[in-house]
């Protein structure tokens, strides 16, 4: 019994994990090639996340709501990048950071008005909502399932962009040294659009995946974006293996924390006192964690430099 | 030189005067307005000693807004309403929170050093959330504000100028942090790292003192705030205050001793203004759908800030 | 002559495939003045910053007065006596000039936790950081801001605030890089009056200065010393003409 929902609770940890790397791997790749901090990376995630749900509830149809959410988020991306951040390119961090911060304001602010500030549910098709029966006894949510699925696909897909043809050359030489990248001749203000493009709409996919499961509201990407932050920390800038590792390690310490710390705290402690600190303790581990990798490896555990 | 003293001078008296006259035009509102934002200004002022000075950009200084807030917010709730008391423990834990938030981020640089503090600043809104005896997520009221021997801050114009004294107290503290021998290693890691280092400087404990005592004197504002509001909550804490008080640094002018004053005042009077005075309905409602482009507008075009118009930066 | 006062045993450092110094011996001694020439690209850089504890060494022991002080990081080297110039101007751009030596002068000092006392009206700081300004030729400058000075200038200041360390060893990264003729023999002149006063490690491409103020010179080809002898035996030497003067023996 404790085995089934330990091992389903790990289930949900790779699911969060998978879905903190597609936000991850968009943001460290635009931090290593780019030199730049991008806050208002968690507005592509709930971009991705409303623009699904509108075009799913447009056209009727959940692939096309997805396919439309995508491709809509990778505009706002491109768009974002050649009107607004194109600029900053050239600034120092703190620059970058206060004008996504204003950013951030202003995608919040556009999508309450838009769709509102209750959050919004999606319903899944009926081929997504059903359950499996992976080990005897314990069923599991066919979408969840789906969800790790496509992750660890789009994981695989990178892994192959990155290390196996020229573009990903292009972004692993960038992350390490840029000024090479721009003596090959390679048109870098092309290769930024690129990759800022591909980033976001990870991020979308990130978003829309996540919006069936958690609530589609404003605000939405802030929470998971810092949540973000830890896995690149943890992972190291510019790695996309450290940002899957970081990112599988962030998801299940998360869910497994809130999940049984407040039980085990009640075998060590009083369980009035394991009720109060359970869910305080556990919802600050993953910032632990991160104290404890910068305490032992304050570059992370992957660096591309 | 000159001009400075006296535009100061004018600011002070400006701001003293500024209860009576507010009482007399019976709006009283504007010394609510106004205090709140001295309170900001001494948060700002503190994170300036730390990024203007120190180049340190700090993510997280809501955080000690947060636990200043907490440390009078919980003191109260169990009974204890001295003053000396609440604050004292609100510049203590602000202090203890940012030697230990300081000595691991500080060790890294750059981009980690913003995500670190923005993350750890986080991770104190959730313990703040999980409170459930202090009120979780709504938070709690303040039963009564913090109470001192011959001073009573319930009288809003005492409060008032104890704000302000505060304020002005706080703007002397920095300036004579900056120019003293602390001050001096602080600006010169700052302004070129590898001959600090090479004439024998270790910024690490310089950094981190500076880090320290901007955290407690951001404590001192959250017990302030707290004392304003009447009302605490988790967020205080929220990484978009941390964005806001940067935000007051920068549009201010990073640096001087004026700019973290001026660039509260900026800052708090826009949001007001086109939260609650410009005549559309629409832009009250969604005030910050003009405040964002506003903002990323600002950093693109006015880099130098308020302070940058009167002239150089000061040491 | 005794033991030496700097002691340097197989020092390397790459970057990458490239061996910027690869397996460098030195001996220096007290009072001595020690010229580093070589080739663009050479490692004379890198080798001055693997002495100040700049650049971690991927090989090999420095010691100096007899401690090794291979592990000690830069402020703490700086702290035992070292101190550099750097060949691209290093200062404190915002400071004035006189903020910059005194803040060499409060380095040495050791006492920087002193929270109230307004540093720049401190007469145990200024008055010696006078002094160096006197000493280089830029007490005229005192109140200007570091960022308006002429690169002449600026190499006067960066040999001041080495000075004002009061170290035992000065590293000189080519001082007159960049000067005019005029500046440089003033340069030449302040370099002559440490001479003896201090133990100088000097990385110069001018030859003339070299010549007029080493003792002893050593040439840097590819990361490695080829030779190391007097002044004159150095113009004689034959693999050094070659390697470096870039003529045929
Ligand atoms: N940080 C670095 N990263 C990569 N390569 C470096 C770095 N620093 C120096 N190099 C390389 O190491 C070699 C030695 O450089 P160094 O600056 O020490 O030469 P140098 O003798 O001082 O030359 P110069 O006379 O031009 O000043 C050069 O090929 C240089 O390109
Ligand atoms: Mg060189």
């Amino acid at each position: 019994m404790t085995f089934i929902l330990f091992f389903e609770q790990l289930l949900n940890g790779v699911q969060l994990g998978v879905t903190l790397f597609l936000m991850a791997a968009g943001l460290t790749l635009v931090l290593g090639i780019m030199n730049f901090v991008n806050l208002a990376h968690g507005s592509l995630y709930m971009v991705g996340a409303y623009l699904m749900v509108a075009a799913t509830q447009w056209t009727g149809s959940y692939p096309l709501g997805v396919a439309l959410g995508l491709a809509g988020t990778l505009l706002v991306g491109m768009a974002v990048e050649v009107a607004a951040l194109r600029p900053l390119y050239a600034r120092d961090h703190l620059d970058q950071v206060l004008a996504t911060f204003g950013l951030i304001l202003f995608f919040n602010e556009l999508v309450a008005i838009i769709w509102g500030r209750a959050s919004l549910y999606t319903s899944l098709p009926a081929w997504l909502q059903g359950h499996v029966e992976l080990l005897p006894g314990s069923i599991y949510p066919v979408y969840r399932l789906t969800v790790i699925g496509v992750g660890l696909f789009v994981a695989f897909v990178l892994w192959y962009v990155v290390t196996r043809t020229r573009l990903g050359m292009l972004i692993r030489a960038g992350a390490s040294n840029r000024t090479m990248v721009a003596a090959l001749g390679v048109n870098i203000r092309l290769l930024y659009t690129v990759v800022f493009g591909f980033g976001a709409a990870l991020a979308g996919l990130a978003g829309l995946m996540a919006g069936p499961i958690y609530s589609v509201q404003p605000g939405m990407g802030e929470l998971i974006l810092i949540q973000v932050f830890v896995v690149i920390v943890i992972g190291g800038i510019g790695s996309v293996r450290g940002a899957l590792v970081g990112a599988l390690i962030v998801g299940i310490v998360d869910t497994l924390g809130r999940a049984f710390l407040k039980p085990l705290l009640g075998h060590v402690i009083s369980p009035p006192a394991a009720e109060a600190a359970g869910p305080a303790l556990a919802s600050m581990l993953i910032y632990l964690l991160m104290a404890l990798v910068l305490a032992v490896k304050p570059a992370g555990l992957f660096t591309s430099r | 030189m000159k001009t400075r003293a006296i535009l100061w001078g004018a600011f002070v008296l400006l701001l003293a005067a500024l209860p009576p006259v507010a009482l007399e035009l019976g709006q009283p509102f504007y010394l609510d307005l106004v205090r709140r934002i001295m309170i900001f200004a001494i948060a700002a002022i503190s994170l300036n000693l730390i990024l203007g000075y120190g180049g340190m950009v700090s993510f997280g200084h809501a955080a000690y807004l947060g636990v200043g807030g907490y440390a009078v917010g919980i003191l109260a709730f169990h009974g204890f309403d001295n003053g000396l008391l609440q604050w004292g423990a609100a510049i203590g834990g602000s202090a203890l929170v940012a030697l230990a938030i300081g000595a691991v981020s500080i060790r890294t640089s750059g981009v980690y050093f913003i995500m670190i503090t923005l993350a750890f600043t986080q991770m104190l809104y959730y313990l703040g959330v999980s409170l459930e005896e202090y009120g979780g997520d709504d938070g709690m009221r303040l039963r009564t504000r913090s109470e001192f021997p011959l001073v009573d801050l319930k009288d809003p114009v005492t409060f008032y100028y104890v704000v302000l004294g505060l304020m002005l107290l706080s703007i002397f503290i920095v300036f004579k942090l900056v120019n003293s021998r602390f001050g001096m290693v602080l600006r010169a890691a700052k302004s070129n790292e590898a001959r600090a280092l090479a004439i024998g400087f270790s910024p690490y404990p310089y950094r981190l003192a500076a880090f320290v005592i901007a955290g407690a004197m951001g404590g001192l504002a959250g017990a302030l705030l707290v004392n304003h509001t009447s009302y605490l909550t988790p967020d205080f804490m929220h990484w978009t205050r941390s964005g806001e008080i940067m935000f007051m640094v920068i549009l201010g002018g990073m640096a001087t001793h004026a700019g973290p004053v001026a660039g509260a005042f900026a800052f708090l009077l826009v949001e007001d203004m086109l939260s609650a005075w410009v005549p559309l309905a629409f832009v009250r409602e969604h005030w910050q759908l003009f405040l964002g482009p506003l903002l990323v507008l600002s950093v693109l075009f006015f880099r130098r800030g308020l302070a940058g118009i009167f002239g150089k930066h000061d040491g | 002559m005794g033991e030496a006062l700097l002691e340097v045993r197989n020092l390397a450092k790459s970057f990458g495939a490239l061996r910027a110094t690869d397996g460098v011996d030195l001996e220096v001694h007290e009072g001595e003045t020690l010229a580093i020439i070589g080739p663009n690209g050479a490692g004379k850089t890198t080798l001055i910053s693997q002495l100040a504890g700049n650049l971690r060494s991927d090989a090999g022991r420095v010691r100096f007065a007899g401690e090794d002080v291979t592990a000690l990081s830069a402020p703490r080297r700086a702290r035992k006596g070292f101190a550099r110039s750097f060949q691209i101007t290093s200062v404190f751009p915002e400071f004035s000039t006189l903020e910059n030596v005194a803040l060499a002068v409060q380095a040495h000092a050791g006492h920087s936790l002193r929270f109230w006392r307004p540093a720049m009206s401190d007469p145990a700081l200024i008055e010696p950081a006078r002094q160096v300004l006197k000493e280089v030729g830029l007490e005229t400058r005192a109140g200007v801001i570091a960022a308006n000075l002429s690169h002449g200038e600026h190499r006067q200041l960066e040999v001041a605030m080495a000075l004002a360390t009061q170290p035992r060893l000065l590293l000189l990264d080519e001082p007159m890089a960049g000067m005019g003729i005029e500046e440089s023999e003033r340069m030449i002149a302040l370099l002559a009056s440490l001479k003896g006063r201090l133990t100088i490690i000097l990385v110069e491409h001018d030859m003339d200065a070299v010549f007029r103020l080493a003792d002893r010179i050593s040439v840097l080809v590819y990361g490695r010393i080829i030779a190391t002898d007097s002044p004159d035996k150095i113009k004689l030497n034959a693999e050094v003409r070659k390697a470096y003067l870039g003529e045929e023996a």
